[in-house]
């Protein structure tokens, strides 16, 4: 009988069939899981286009075939334009001097597709820093809390049930109406600087402390329960047998591990931060005019509905389909951390 | 239960005393006091002097606080400095009812389309009728009242002409039991279209709770035996699963309240109804702070008992709570 050989071919494939798999890790294939959401995937496509726009509005663009002068390649009027010649023109019209304006012009004669475009930079940029110092103090709070246990997690978590019972609304609308007063006189010293700080930001510092301060409660608890759940693994046993410190063992083992549901949780509040965004503009104690904020665009213009509904709608639909795409996608986002939960919403 | 109600309502009094104290500082700390505003004169300092010791506006602060807490138990909030003839309390007389009436049929709107649609959408998982009723509740609760008010007015009461824009609780002042408005065929017209600009989004809510929390309770044993004993389906759901798949609706009520206050300033705004929220926002643009600060106490009042209520109810429904 003939010992069977294994030709080269035969050997190089029992080879690779006993060569370990490469593993993947829990954050691909969240994001593998994520991908596979197509109405996720498009709001985070849509998005990724908002910040662009958001980023690039105010990029001037030479343009050598009409040889216009130098002109932003998004926004072509600036949002503060005031031009009483023509104004609350309708969608998509070219007035005599040879100026072409998409979404129409408002009430002042400011362009309105700059304004809307200039007004993502606005909700993006409350979304995002509200977000994360929401995040941060939550994060810092919430670990504290959990890790260190007994009477300092006892305390601290009362305080949190305490500030629960406050309406916090008012509060940051309280807030918001003192910012406001107080910037209408002038002020000396560290409150003078703060206020210039604020107009120079057409309003919005005050606006971002106002709501950072109001969200992380929630976070708070969040991530000091998944602190508590993680504290008793055997890792973490394991590290501090070797002789970790509680900071290392915070930062190296707790936080990499708490961070993605609770970064899936804070995408959830974003369409919270842009509604209450819009909100306080409507009502006048959000960022100061000429800044476009969407909500502010809607209330300077509800009142001529009946003759001119596009300057109401135009900015009805960007704050719409940003909030229904942050939606999408902090749904998308938590499916796919979170399988147990898919199918139940 | 009863030390489940004890403790609650321990906390209940610092929260009280705490936005006592946030109203109290935020209404000394506003710039513009209540003699500035005396017409193009100037009042002479010694005269400034005499008003500020009759209103004990030279007693130091902690006394202030005193006098303020002792005013407000009897219910007194001060003149408004925009209305010269009227008391915060006259203005809010008047224009609470409409804005509870305006907030009781937006909740009552949110919750009889809401459950019904997700407790459907739960029954039948996975089929058309589920996706539709998901993706519809993910756009309702996307949509802001400032977006959807504006867009109910253009569409059906301007475009359509089905009902009128705006004027609700204008037309009478007579109200029984304090805050039922006579229940004419006007007042219906008036009040189809805010509290649909209010109730949709909180009725996506709910909808979509409703619609998880009954996908979980419909799993568990107690359904599976409700079943095997012979149940018809509808007694299984509406008697079993719904009693427990409602409790987490219970939880969102407190925020659910908070959403319903901050709404009716917007469409309060937009359709132009006499009510609470609208004199808030009138007042914080004329600078009328004591009625700013009113409406801000009896807005945190409202809340913090209607927050307190829903621990109650929901301990009173859950009795797992009880005991943590």
């Amino acid at each position: 009988m003939a010992v069977k050989t294994t030709t080269p071919q035969e050997l190089a494939r029992l080879r690779a069939a006993e060569a370990p798999r490469r593993g993947r890790s829990p954050l691909a294939d969240a994001f593998r899981q994520l991908t596979k959401n197509r109405l996720a995937v498009a709001s985070g496509i849509f998005i990724i286009i908002l910040i662009l726009v958001a980023v690039f509005a105010d990029t001037m663009v030479i343009s050598f075939f009409t040889g216009e002068e130098a002109r932003p390649l998004l926004a072509p009027y600036g949002y503060a334009e005031v031009n009483f010649r023509y104004h609350d023109l309708g969608l998509f019209t070219r007035t005599e001097d040879g100026k072409l304006f998409l979404l129409g012009v408002d009430y002042l004669g400011r362009d309105m597709l700059s304004r809307t475009l200039y007004g993502t930079r606005i909700s993006l940029a409350v979304a995002f820093v509200a977000a994360s110092v929401s995040l941060f103090i939550g994060l810092v709070y919430g670990l504290a809390s959990g890790y260190f246990g007994g009477r300092v997690d006892n305390v601290m978590m009362r305080f949190v049930d305490f500030l629960y019972g406050f309406p916090l609304i008012v509060f940051v609308i309280l807030m918001q109406v003192y910012f406001k007063a107080i910037s209408r006189r002038g002020a000396t010293g560290l409150a003078g600087t703060l206020i210039n700080l604020n107009q120079s930001m057409g309003g919005m510092f005050f606006l971002f402390i106002a709501l950072g301060a109001l969200n992380w409660l929630g976070m708070a608890r969040i991530t000091r329960g998944q602190v508590l759940s993680y504290r008793e693994k055997e890792f973490v046993e394991a590290a501090r047998m070797v002789g970790a410190g509680d900071v290392r063992i915070i930062f190296r083992h707790l936080l990499p591990n708490i961070l993605g549901p609770c970064i899936v949780a804070e995408t959830l509040q974003i369409p919270g931060y842009i509604f209450l965004e819009a909100f306080l503009s409507f009502i006048g104690l959000g960022v100061n005019p000429p800044t476009p904020s969407w909500g502010l665009m809607i209330s300077e213009a509800y009142q001529a509905l009946r003759s001119y509904p596009h300057e109401v709608f135009v900015p009805a639909v960007a704050l719409t389909l940003t909030t229904l795409a942050f939606n999408f996608l902090g749904d998308g986002l938590r499916d796919a951390f979170d399988p147990r939960l898919r199918g139940t919403t | 239960m009863t030390k489940y109600i004890t403790r609650r309502m321990l906390w209940f009094l610092p929260v009280l005393f705490g936005i006592a104290l946030v109203n109290f500082v935020a209404a000394r700390a506003m710039p513009g006091g209540p003699f500035d505003f005396a017409g193009d004169r100037t009042i002479p300092a010694s005269v400034v002097a005499n008003l500020e010791r009759k209103y004990h506006l030279d007693w130091p602060m902690w006394k202030q606080f005193g006098g303020y807490l002792l005013d407000l138990m009897r219910g007194d909030l001060g003149p408004s400095f925009h209305f010269r003839s009227r008391t915060v309390n006259d203005i809010l007389k008047q224009t609470f009812p409409v804005s509870l009436q305006l907030g009781v049929l937006s909740l009552l709107l949110a919750l009889i389309i809401g459950i019904p649609a997700g407790t459907f959408a739960a029954l039948r998982h996975n089929t058309w009728v589920d996706y539709l009723s998901s993706f519809v509740a993910i756009v309702g609760t996307s949509i802001p009242n400032i977006v959807l008010g504006p867009f109910l007015i253009w569409a059906i009461a301007l475009k359509l002409g089905w009902f009128p824009v705006a004027r609700w609780g204008a037309d009478y002042t007579q109200f029984s039991l304090g805050f039922i408005p006579p229940m004419t065929l006007k007042f219906w017209e008036h009040a189809v279209l805010p509290s649909m600009a209010l109730g949709t989004a909180l009725s996506a809510r709910i909808s979509r709770l409703t619609r998880a929390s009954l996908l979980q309770v419909v799993r568990e044993d107690y359904i599976r035996t409700a079943r095997a004993k012979g149940l018809r389906e509808r007694a299984v759901i509406v008697v079993h699963a719904l009693k427990n798949a409602l409790i987490p609706v219970i939880t969102i009520l407190g925020p659910l309240f908070a959403a319903i206050v901050t709404g009716t300033f917007v469409v309060e705004q937009i359709f132009g109804i006499n009510g609470m929220g609208q004199h808030f926002v009138d007042s914080i643009n004329n600078r009328d702070y004591p009625v700013v600060m009113g409406t801000m106490l009896l807005y945190s009042l409202l809340l913090v008992i209607a927050n307190l209520a829903v621990d109650i109810t929901y301990a009173w429904l859950d009795p797992r709570i009880r005991y943590e």
